[in-house]
């Protein structure tokens, strides 16, 4: 029985720079995976509650405002007040080395920033999520 | 809401799992068992079916539109200002959006959704993607099996969303008791794809961004056609809907409501000349000819070619040492005997 | 013919030589690799001689400064009578603090200023709105009324600093606070001088700053070129940028074209809807570039834009006045060419990058500060950028001579092919009935998104190469200084507008808004009634959401 992984690649916030988002969208379709695309400018809750209807496996969101510091950890938590705590949560965008603990803490599995090669992004992916 | 993560998911999908508790968290409108196991459907998890056969009894309430239309002709925006229009009436609302996959890797972009985020946090609205999996009528199966899930749920409408080509997108629109087909002017093979199904299976044809060119020519030619197919006494002759949403908000929203006020018809329509008992007589032998397939056909095939009989099956059929008649006789005796289908 | 044909013979003898020279060499010694191609994977040949231009006509496609077409530059004394405007991009945190930047950068020689708005501001919501959570002064300053626009220009001479703002969808709204700063200050509205953003097609295309359908976008930018037209007469009420397409990750070709189409597109929206005659707004349509890290590329696309858009408009449009047919451009240089890694060598990159925007003939330039692309920029890094500017003005020489790179074989070839290749999506697009339709059927979305996926391929495979990404990677990491917005002036920045909101006359307020809800119903030019709703102190959040009603809201497609 072949279970797809499903992914929702995510751009919480105002910002509308979806070139990551989009490229990495792509990618995982190449990659063979479904993605489900939420467009730019999400509130949390938006992406949270979609995540639960889409029974994905991983939120990936993406953030070049700042504001990554509460969007990220906000999508984590929604989830778990959901029960939903086993959907993992990936981010990327612009996001400064200090506050990847903050985030990690907060409960955000993984962050890529520019530079990491998409493969290396599907190989995390394949490495760490899987269908149960 | 139910924490029932865990327990949905180590119950979806397993043997020994209480399909009866699952089925009625999600008769209780539970969301996440529910997609879950819309999920484990689509993945074809065979102790999902029994989940279902739990929730069937709670099915049959839910009205289903389908909408369909080309690439591009808006009809994201129109389901999802039908979701809004259906909320505004306080129906339970459910969108189905069908989106393909990619035939080289498998996998799929399902960017309807994006369409209907204004929804996203409303809990009386339930949207899910969908992709098609190439997979030779399972799609139309999933749907399927996907309806009934949202309709125990204790939806009132259910929408359908499809690219319009192709025979797999027609049998998905087939659970549909309502079919909207959107048309944009401009797009030029628009009546092309008409003539070559949906002109079938429409009940209400929409002309979304009306005023643009070509608005009338494609009113006009539609109109022709739908002349064309003749026209019987009491028979619902589908009409032509025109929707615009440039530079004029009121009448936009005049033109959802019109689109609302003939579905209603419609349906009414389907009640008063009992054509919804005939469509849902008919949907009925779909279902059970596509679980008979998939139950039957489906596992057969599946060891056969595990065992790689199916490969030399094909090869004896090539080198004409067999013909597929004889083969498929002894597959049959093989198979239904040992009772293994 | 561009030249005589003796010299032209002796041309091709010559390079005939060469090539049979090359070709034993390379069977010897293979060159590093097979294909060499500009950063948008414009393949560039081993070398370009006189045949490459050879049927170039001098006075048709070169000619000299300030003479059609333009390609050499608008000015006939180039940059010898003044240089282009360092203008730097800034914004920051509270309206008080940018002002504060602000004063820092005019007195360290900056002469022009640049505003960099927050995320809730750009796309018309206030501060204490529940959608704009997390991100205030966050990517620039933040602004909700009047009274934080006032405190933004405190102190700024507005009669004689020009300044940029980078607002789209609410463009109407901020132009208008600025129309009302300078009205309070006692400057007459034909004093201010300054450019609005206000391209909204490239929102659509590429940055996705968006609020209204493309449609009654058009429309309400007409309503501004009209306003300005006749009564602000020194403002660039429309910025038609490309440089958001090409951080999209679209091709220097794509970026061209996409941009001199939404100029069509406005050119031709604004005749249509207000009835102006070409030459009476088009003196005042500015534009604004990206400069990539592929220098020759940037370079030709600069001086490409010149020559296609002076005949567009002559030719096209039958615009008579030559200040028409100029196409004025701000420059900035390519943020998506910087990397995290290794964040110094971002100096050497802007360097170059700036230099091509000075080759190529800018008027006007913003410098990234190496540290932009992890953060806003330090006031250090600002510094350096600015005299990155300053050292290619009055150190290098680069200014000494107009457009010296004209006449270069290379340079004028990959001039001509830009613009030819432009010129097929120009016409590809007209085909499909105009940007505004060629947008709703995503082909824009779709070309860019082509480019930049297989752009990202290339970088995977090596095949492109970012220093400190995918070669030369460094084990240390370079730490610098970041600078971090308190998260403190959000609750700040929503407690003074809860004040405005408490001190202002609610009727007059409501009056105003109502009286612009009905301008936009009857499509009447929004300008005069946004002017008054501003003064009552309305915020940019009740303006935007009265466009939103009457024009809809657009959300993103999500093509691929």
């Amino acid at each position: 029985m072949e279970r797809k992984i499903r992914i929702m690649v995510a751009k919480p916030g105002l910002d509308g720079h979806d070139r990551g988002a989009r490229i990495l969208a792509r990618c995982f379709r190449d990659a063979g995976f479904e993605v489900i695309y939420t467009g730019c400018h999400q509130t949390p809750e938006q992406i949270a509650s979609a995540a639960i209807q889409e029974d994905v496996d991983l939120v990936g969101l993406s953030c070049l405002s700042g504001a990554h510091k509460y969007l990220f950890p906000k999508v984590v938590e929604l989830l778990k007040e959901q029960g939903a705590e086993d959907i993992a949560v990936i981010g990327g965008g612009i996001i400064p080395e200090q506050d990847f603990d903050l985030l990690y803490k907060a409960g955000v599995k993984e962050v890529f920033t520019p530079g990491r090669s998409l493969e290396s992004i599907v190989d995390w992916i394949r490495e760490n999520i899987s269908v149960q | 809401m139910e924490n029932t993560s865990r327990s949905t998911r180590e119950c979806s999908g397993k043997e020994g799992c209480d399909h009866v508790e699952l089925a009625k968290r999600i008769i209780n409108g539970n969301i996440r068992a529910a997609s879950r196991l819309i999920r484990d459907l689509e993945d074809d998890v065979l102790q999902a079916k029994e989940t279902l056969k739990h929730i069937y009894p709670h099915t049959g309430r839910a009205q289903v539109i389908g909408i369909t239309g080309s690439p591009g002709a808006g009809k994201s925006t129109i389901t999802d200002e039908l979701v809004s229009a259906f909320r505004e009436k306080e129906n339970k609302v459910a969108v189905l959006a069908v989106d393909p996959s990619s035939p080289f890797s498998g996998g799929a972009i399902l960017g309807d959704r994006i369409r209907m985020q204004r929804h996203a946090s409303d809990p009386d609205v339930f949207i899910r993607s969908l992709a098609t999996r190439g997979a030779l009528g399972g799609l139309s199966n999933a749907v399927g099996s996907a309806i009934h899930i949202l309709d125990a749920m204790g939806k009132d409408r259910i929408l359908v969303e499809t690219v319009g080509v192709g025979q797999q997108e027609v049998d998905v629109i087939n659970h549909a008791h309502t079919v909207i087909v959107v048309l944009v002017p401009g797009m030029g093979d628009d009546i092309q794809a008409i003539k070559a199904g949906i002109m079938e299976v429409a009940d209400i044809f929409v002309i979304n961004k009306a005023h643009r060119d070509g608005t009338r020519r494609l009113q006009k030619e539609l109109l022709s056609l739908l002349d064309l197919k003749g026209e019987c006494p009491g028979e619902w002759k589908p009409p032509v809907i025109l929707v615009d949403d440039v530079l004029n908000k009121d009448t936009f929203n005049e033109n959802i409501a019109t689109l609302c006020r003939t579905i209603e018809d419609h349906h009414q329509h389907l009640v008063r000349t009992r054509l919804l008992e005939k469509k849902l007589e008919k949907k009925a032998v779909v279902e059970i000819l596509g679980v008979l397939r998939s139950s039957i056909l489906g596992p057969i095939v599946k060891e056969l070619q595990a065992t790689g009989e199916f490969d030399d099956m094909v090869s004896r059929v090539m080198k004409r040492q067999n013909d597929p008649y004889t083969l498929v006789e002894e597959v049959k005796g093989n198979f239904l005997r040992n009772g293994k289908g | 013919m561009y030249f005589p044909k003796d010299l032209l013979d002796k041309s091709k003898a010559l390079t005939k030589k060469w090539e049979d020279q090359v070709k034993r060499l390379t069977q010897k010694n293979a060159d590093q690799k097979q294909r060499w191609s500009t950063v948008s994977d414009l393949e560039i040949k081993r070398l370009y001689t006189p045949e490459d231009i050879e049927h170039m006509d001098f006075e048709r496609d070169v000619s000299v400064p300030g003479e059609f077409p333009f390609l050499r530059g608008n000015q006939p004394t180039g940059y010898r009578g003044r240089y282009w405007t360092f203008r730097m991009f800034s914004g920051m945190g509270t309206a008080k603090e940018t002002n504060k930047r602000w004063h820092m950068l005019l007195k360290e020689g900056q002469t022009g200023l640049s505003t960099a708005f927050d995320f809730p501001t750009l796309m018309g919501y206030d501060t204490d709105s529940p959608i704009a959570r997390g991100e205030c002064g966050k990517c620039g300053v933040a602004i909700d009324t009047l009274e934080d626009f006032l405190q933004l220009v405190d102190g700024i001479p507005l009669d004689q600093i020009t300044t940029s703002m980078t607002i789209n969808p609410p463009a109407t709204v901020l132009w208008a606070m600025y129309c009302a700063a300078a009205e309070l200050k006692g400057v007459g509205l034909d004093k201010i001088g300054g450019t609005i953003q206000n391209d909204m097609l490239k929102e659509f295309i590429a940055q996705k700053t968006f609020m209204c359908p493309p449609e009654p976008s058009v429309k309400l930018i007409c309503d501004t070129i009209e306003f300005g037209t006749k009564f602000v007469p020194r403002w660039n009420t429309v910025s038609i940028s490309g440089y958001h397409i090409r951080e999209a990750g679209s091709t220097a070709v794509q970026e061209l074209a996409f941009t001199l189409r939404d100029g069509v597109e406005y050119v031709e929206s604004t005749i249509k809807q207000k009835g102006l005659d070409v030459d009476d707004f088009a003196p005042r349509l500015s534009f604004f570039f990206n400069s990539h890290i592929d220098f020759f590329e940037e370079i030709c696309k600069m001086r490409a834009a010149r020559r296609i858009w002076a005949r567009i408009m002559r030719d096209r449009f039958k615009a008579k006045n030559p200040r028409s047919w100029w196409m004025r451009f701000h420059t900035q240089t390519a943020g998506c060419s910087l990397t995290a890694q290794q964040p110094y060598n971002n100096v050497v990159r802007t360097a170059v990058e700036a230099l091509a925007a000075v080759l190529g003939g800018t008027q006007s330039l913003h410098t990234n500060s190496l540290d932009e692309v992890l953060c806003l920029p330090s006031e250090h890094a600002v510094e350096i950028a600015l005299r990155t500017q300053q050292i290619i003005a009055e150190e290098t020489g680069a200014a000494n001579t107009i457009d010296p790179l004209a006449g270069s074989y290379f340079v004028e070839s990959l001039t001509n092919t830009m613009e030819e290749k432009a010129c097929e999506y120009i016409e590809k697009i007209d085909d499909m009935g105009g940007m505004v339709s060629a947008i709703e059927k995503g082909f824009p979305q779709m070309e860019i998104a082509d480019a930049a996926y297989h752009y990202q391929r290339q970088i995977d495979r090596g095949e492109k190469v970012m220093v400190g990404v995918n070669k030369y990677v460094g084990e240390e990491k370079s730490l610098i200084p970041l600078v971090e917005i308190d998260e403190k002036i959000e609750e700040e920045q929503t407690k003074s507008l809860q004040a405005v909101k408490r001190k202002r006359n609610g009727k007059l307020v409501v009056e105003s808004l109502n009286s612009l809800k009905k301008a936009c119903r009857e499509g009447e030019n929004v300008m005069p009634y946004c002017i008054e709703a501003v003064k009552n102190l309305a915020t940019v959040q009740e303006i935007c959401d009265v466009y939103r009603e009457v024009y809809g809201e657009y959300h993103d497609p999500g093509l691929f």
